[in-house]
């Protein structure tokens, strides 16, 4: 036995020789950056499969913001929707559109686009059988519930409403009057898609092809995604910079040290920690601009205790109750505004919000705050439970500081008592089994800039985020006929009178309105966020 | 030993069973996984239902799980919630973080073996006392602090390092991460090696080698040293799989896309496809690394044979 073990050793030394020359030979160092005019930038892994209509979160939106054009376009400065392959789209009724698509548009690949580019890509975004997690964007067009019933199998394989009528028109019939619709046409979901899409998806997945001002050169699923300048591009938007390199973080904060370090050009994920010291560890590098993002919490009017008459002077109480301007200024450093409506500034004033609408019920008041809610009889079991989930974008922060800033006003050390679900899954699944019994955080990203979407999919009896099940015929029929109303002006009116029922019956308290904030090196200028709150990146230019 | 070999083989079949039910039912437990995966609003309930039934979630769990383990067995460990393949994303993330475990090893084995032999042999002195001292604000000092401030020293204040490693994580660029994630069993590799220098220094086949009148070197060498290493050898070999699993810290502070990222993300998105193929991998790791190590006590101590 003791004469064989030299020779064990040696076979040990033997395999860390041919280890150690690996460890050498890997050494040189991976291209960081991409070149001249190339910009790094941060980035998360997308949830879903990179398909237009699947994609329903900011990461995987990001990518298509540069791969893509729609028929619209959001103005990433005022939101405004404006025609950007759609040449024009007429209606009389507010029911029937009839769509032109711009002349000489292509796909990177050379293909045209054409109307039927738009209409596949409708048509296989709706059906039920290709699991498209937006696909109830589709939901107005004209046999959507045949392509996409809510149960059993689905009927036919194309909505009945889309019709190609030439090379470069087609028409849509919706199922309801909704004067709004053009102007949701410059949400991802409705891109056009290239034959290739179809053809060949799992080729097209790895590397996406599209008709926006970037093309992608490379894609390493997790880790890194190469986007460059298409030169071709046909559109007014060309990019002014030569690429952007996507890098996946896992921590916002290894990549604010990788940007301080300049070994990253640009992130738009600045932890809350670093909040404090960032304008002056960036020296002014750093851009916080609203967002259409509203942050509120909701109550769980499936549970009789919150739906009896007289609650809504306990829900109006909890919302005076709430010290929204030292939360926002202590906690979030500025980067929320407290919220005076039930919409968004970056809407704008003729898109319909209006600072104030919401009046003393979201003014803090905590002498009037306690009087309400004894008035409307009292927290249902003398206690609230605000629930939140903790694995993500540092709630547990904030809704201590809202239970203590209730507390604080009722008078009642243990009346508010924050309620952390372990992951963001587990909580979603709580709130669709309705097993909440109190109050409960609430996001709401906008999907296209119009006072509608700040509304109907929220309060409208039935619909697919009223997550409270709250019901109001009153509020209904009013976003029925702002839908129906041509005229813009009306309509947003109309939807304005809607949001006042929301106040009056307090169907969900208000917070605060989200910023999007980025820092960036000094290699770059002109920096902005859209109100998606993702960078535009076309726009940026790279010294 | 080939049936020693064998005897051992067969012992892990149920440790791995057991394992992978084990993690699958607690991946379960969470909750349906679907629900998480439409933002801030509910699925629409025709898709949710597609997707479960795309994913197998609408069938009992012990037939899930049976499903599982039948297609683990043939190669198939499933597919994400991003549509990508589990194995794929096994490629990508298991040879960065073997990297990673082989510097954080190398730090472990050079580095705190010889100042393990260093202070076993000047017992009392003040290299001992020192690098006593030193190991004991090393262990107490949780691993994310080390990393945070290394990363914020090397790589932004002096810029040696850049403060992430790039996609393709080189081997130069992973000696930083790998001793942070070395650090702590470094300390103890340090401690264990001296204690038992010192109790084998009294031992009889080293007093007859130091009689035979054998070099000093020699002595330490082959005689002190080796059979010293037992138990630094066990620890090591616990280590591998401690280590492989347990980078999530030290992955994300250098970004590092390895198994721990994987994991992580898996877990926040309750990919149980993801987590169960993971730790899968990382049960196997470890049962070899063990099995390693008990064949390893031999080649160091001629006084153990295996039948």
């Amino acid at each position: 036995m003791q004469g064989a073990a030299p020779a064990r050793w040696t076979a040990a030394l033997a395999v860390l020789a041919v280890l150690v020359p690996t460890a050498a030979g890997c050494g040189s160092r991976a291209a960081a950056d991409g070149g001249p005019g190339v910009l790094s930038s941060s980035w998360g892994d997308p949830q879903n499969p990179l398909e237009p209509a699947n994609t329903n979160e900011v990461q995987g939106g990001k990518v298509l913001d540069m791969v893509f054009r729609g028929l619209k376009r959001y103005d990433p400065r005022t939101g405004a929707a404006e025609n950007m392959l759609a040449e024009r789209i007429e209606t009389k009724d507010s029911r029937d559109y009839a769509v032109t698509v711009k002349d000489g548009w292509t796909f990177s690949n050379g293909e045209k686009v054409t109307a039927r580019s738009f209409v596949d890509a409708w048509n296989y975004g709706a059906s039920l059988r290709n699991n498209q997690k937006c696909a109830y964007f589709f939901g107005y067009i004209d046999g959507y519930d045949k392509v996409h019933p809510e149960s059993g199998k689905q009927t036919a394989d194309t909505l009945s409403g889309l019709k190609v009528t030439g090379p470069r028109t087609f028409t849509v019939r919706l199922n309801q009057s909704f004067s709004g619709f053009p102007d949701t046409l410059g949400y991802a979901a409705f891109a056009p898609l290239p034959r290739a899409f179809f053809e060949d998806h799992a080729a097209w997945l790895k590397k996406p092809v599209g008709n926006g001002p970037y093309r992608v050169k490379s894609y390493v699923r997790g880790a890194q995604m190469s986007l460059r300048t298409w030169d071709a591009y046909p559109g007014p938007d060309k990019a002014r910079n030569r690429g952007v390199d996507l890098k996946v973080y896992t921590d916002g904060n290894t990549a604010y040290t990788d940007l301080m370090s300049g070994n990253l050009d640009l992130s738009d994920d600045i932890p809350a920690a670093q909040l404090r010291n960032v304008k002056s560890d960036l020296e002014g590098r750093y851009v916080n601009v609203p967002a259409g993002i509203l942050q509120t919490l909701a109550f769980p009017f499936y549970d009789g205790k919150w739906d009896r008459p007289g609650m809504e002077k306990v829900r109006t109480g909890l919302s005076m109750a709430i010290d929204r301007e030292q939360i926002t200024r202590t906690i979030f450093r500025g980067t929320r505004t407290p919220a005076t409506d039930w919409t968004s500034p970056v809407l704008g004033a003729e898109g319909g919000y209006r600072a104030g609408l919401c009046g003393d019920a979201c003014r803090y008041d905590p002498q009037r705050a306690k009087a309400l809610v004894k008035e409307g009889g009292g927290l249902p079991g003398g206690k609230l439970r605000l629930t939140y989930n903790a694995d993500t974008g540092s709630h547990k922060a904030w809704v201590e500081a809202v239970c203590h800033s209730i507390n604080n006003a009722l008078g009642d050390d243990r009346a508010c008592l924050a309620d952390p679900v372990g992951t963001f899954a587990d909580y979603r699944n709580r709130i669709s089994q309705k097993k909440l019994t109190g109050p409960f955080r609430a996001g709401w990203q906008m999907d296209y800039p119009l006072i509608q979407n700040f509304l109907q999919p929220l309060y409208y009896t039935g619909a697919s985020s009223n997550d409270g099940k709250w019901s109001s015929e009153k509020f209904d029929d009013l976003v029925d006929r702002a839908n129906a109303a041509t005229d813009p002006k009306t309509s947003t009116g109309l939807f304005q009178q809607a949001e006042e029922v929301v106040r009056d019956q307090m169907a969900a308290i208000p917070l605060w309105y989200q910023n999007g904030s980025a820092g960036y090196s000094r290699r770059l200028s002109d920096v902005e966020l859209n109100p998606f709150s993702v960078p535009v990146y076309d726009r940026i230019k790279v010294a | 030993m080939g049936q020693y070999v064998l005897r051992r083989l067969l012992q892990m079949i149920p440790v791995f069973l057991g394992a992978t039910l084990l993690i699958f039912l607690m991946v379960n437990v969470m909750g349906d996984p679907v629900a998480g995966l439409c933002g801030d609003k509910a699925c629409d309930a025709a898709t949710a239902a597609r997707l479960k039934a795309e994913f197998g979630l609408d069938r009992p769990v012990w037939q899930q799980y049976l499903t599982y383990m039948g297609n683990v067995f043939t190669g198939d460990f499933g597919t994400a919630f991003n549509g990508q393949e589990v194995t794929a994303l096994m490629a990508a993330s298991f040879p960065v973080t073997a990297r990673l475990t082989l510097v954080a090893i190398v730090f472990e084995v050079v580095l705190g073996v010889t100042l393990g032999v260093l202070t076993g042999l000047r017992r009392g002195r003040p290299v001992d006392t020192g690098v006593l001292m030193l190991s004991l604000v090393v262990i107490s000092v949780p691993t994310f602090v080390t990393g945070l401030l290394l990363q914020l020293l090397l790589g932004v204040q002096w810029h040696w390092i850049t403060p992430s490693v790039s996609m393709a994580a080189p081997y130069d660029e992973l000696i930083v991460p790998g001793f942070v994630l070395a650090s702590v069993s470094l300390a103890y590799v340090t401690r264990l090696t001296r204690t038992s220098i010192a109790e084998n220094r009294r031992a009889d086949h080293v007093r007859t080698a130091v009689a035979k009148g054998l070099p000093r070197r020699r002595v330490i060498v082959r005689h002190l040293l080796r059979t010293s290493l037992i138990p630094v050898v066990t620890f090591i070999g616990s280590d591998i799989g401690a280590l492989m699993g347990g980078a999530i810290v030290t992955e994300r502070i250098f970004n590092i896309h390895g198994v721990g990222f994987q994991l992580y993300q898996g877990i926040l998105r309750q990919n149980t496809q993801t987590v169960v193929g993971f730790v899968t991998v990382l049960v196997l790791v470890f049962l070899a690394a063990n099995l390693l190590v008990d064949l390893l006590y031999a080649v160091l101590d001629p006084r153990i044979r295996y039948a």
